[in-house]
């Protein structure tokens, strides 16, 4: 007997609940609940990581990833209009640069700019924070480079016209018009970027540090030595969704409002 | 005397396409000069030469005397004297309407906040928007839209004022309203070159009319000549489809 269209659907999606629940089934008679609960879900030790990972740890987490974004953000606007110059040079530098740290892992970035300035200019003792600002933002720039550039782009051609028409050289038409309006419709894939950054900040645990500048995953990792369970792992891993989803929600929010967003960037690094 | 706009042997290429294929022509201070033609005739391109959106390939524009095709001239500055109104309005989406007037008026005419404000407020007052000061863009009719963005040239004392088709992407119950303000404009004595389909403007405001086909000149005279009684065939056979859309007439190749 031959089925319609709309009941062959009905019969495909019903066969994808199936397997979904048969999937979450197995896992739920499968697991070792008992070993889980006593690995993650530790409340002593979850209780003695608190206040210090949500003054230091959260904190430090927060910084890194704000002075990373900061630094990023400028170096990419820069880079964006290089990208977008009349002038050869620039546009090759820039799509050099484009391509060289996006196709990095953002870990070696940060051991090339904690150890390497050290190396280049002895006697020059790099702050840790400058140190993180400046890896995370060289990281940061390339792939926000990228989102700034396409939404200079999508900016309307009339709005320049009719900011040229009115006497503004290419500079303030740049500055008054078109950056202000680009900046809003890369609203999203800018949070975005904010998000996966938040998550490399993780890096700076190969930089080391004294106790006061770890951020969550060191300090997640510090407290896992000390505590024999995997509690701490997932502490510092609800953390981590304290920031990043409320900016999720952000982005979705101002994609709603503003439409569409530009994006380049597919998955995180 | 010189002459508020001239074009000396003016042509414009795209590609391979010549769209404008030695334009002379010559404004007079306080005229009012309208553009018609078909669409694709190259009339909005020789508006554009004017301001030098379109960089011309070859040929000389005279504003006010000063030569624009003059690789040397300060565009930016030739600039602020002439203002233009696009057919898409193109206000600033990212400012308010009093934003709308006053950003230029700060950034290069170089006026205080406060002096900027009364400027844009007495060019609002002028095209009827005195109480949409505080609206978006967004929030405005096309008519309306239209209006702020003539006040908006208006703000900077042009002593030229460039239409590009100003009233072609407006509701027809909104054109008035712009022919209306544009209409004042030219009984104050500004000087207009004005790209448009309106014939009915064109006869009653113009002092002239040049009727362009395929890159060139074919008709220039008195509005009630070149409308009323044009000498061209191909003039006529435009005017024909325009005036008269639904019957095209023997005359129709």
């Amino acid at each position: 007997m031959a089925m319609s269209k709309r009941q062959r659907a009905r019969v495909i999606r019903g066969g994808q609940y199936g397997i979904l629940v048969l999937a979450a089934v197995l896992f739920a008679l499968t697991a070792n609940w008992g070993r889980l609960r006593r690995a993650f879900l530790d409340i002593e030790v979850a209780r003695g990581m608190f206040p210090e990972v949500i003054t230091v740890a959260l904190k430090n987490t927060v910084v890194y990833t704000a002075l990373g974004f900061g630094f990023g953000l400028a170096l990419g606007l820069v880079i964006a209009l290089m990208r977008l110059s009349s002038v050869g040079p620039y546009r090759w530098l820039a799509r050099g640069y484009i391509e060289f740290f996006r196709g990095l892992p953002a870990l070696l970035v940060i051991l090339a700019v904690g150890t390497g300035v050290p190396l280049a200019f002895p006697g020059t003792i790099l702050n840790r924070y400058v140190a993180l600002m400046v890896a995370l933002g060289i990281v940061g720039a390339a792939y926000m480079a990228e989102v700034i550039r396409a939404g200079i782009q999508a900016v309307p051609r009339g709005q320049v016209e009719a900011a040229r028409s009115l006497g503004m050289s290419p500079t303030k038409a740049m500055l008054w018009i078109v950056i202000p309006q680009a900046f809003k419709i890369i609203l999203p894939p800018l949070t975005n970027d904010l998000i996966l950054l938040t998550k490399d900040s993780s890096l700076a645990l190969f930089l080391g540090s004294s106790i006061t500048q770890q951020e969550l995953t060191q300090f997640g990792r510090q407290a896992l030595n000390q505590s024999r369970s995997l509690t701490p792992v997932l502490v510092a891993g609800l953390c981590y969704l304290i920031i990043t989803i409320p900016l999720s929600l952000l982005s979705l929010r101002l994609e709603r409002r503003y439409g569409g967003g530009v994006t380049t960037r597919g998955a995180g690094p | 005397m010189t002459h508020a706009v001239e074009t000396v042997g003016l042509h414009k290429s795209f590609g391979t396409l010549e769209v404008l294929r030695g334009i002379d022509i010559a404004v007079e201070p306080g005229e009012v000069v309208c553009v018609i033609g078909r669409s694709g005739s190259g009339k909005s391109t020789l508006l554009r030469c004017v301001n030098m959106l379109e960089e011309p390939t070859a040929g000389k524009v005279f504003v006010g005397g000063v030569e624009l095709t003059d690789p040397d001239v300060d565009i930016d500055a030739a600039r602020q004297r002439i203002g233009m109104v696009f057919q898409s309005f193109n206000l600033f989406a990212n400012l308010n309407v009093l934003g709308n007037l006053t950003i230029a008026q700060r950034k290069v005419l170089g006026r205080d906040r406060a002096e900027a404000e009364e400027v844009a407020k007495r060019n609002l007052e002028k095209v009827g928007l005195g109480d949409k000061i505080y609206a978006h863009p967004s929030q405005l009719s096309g008519g309306q839209a239209q209006r702020a963005a003539i006040a908006r040239a208006l703000a900077m004392d042009p002593e030229l004022m460039l239409f590009d088709e100003p009233t072609s992407a407006l509701d027809p119950e909104l054109v008035g309203d712009v022919l209306g303000v544009m209409r004042q404009l030219a009984q104050e004595g500004m000087t207009m070159l004005v790209v448009t389909h309106e014939m009915q403007f064109a006869r009653e405001v113009a002092d002239r009319v040049l009727f362009m086909d395929a890159g060139v000149i074919i008709e220039d005279g008195p509005s009630a000549e070149v409308i009323g009684n044009p000498r061209q065939e191909r003039t006529r056979t435009f005017l024909a489809r325009i005036l008269d859309p639904t019957h095209h007439g023997p005359t129709d190749a």
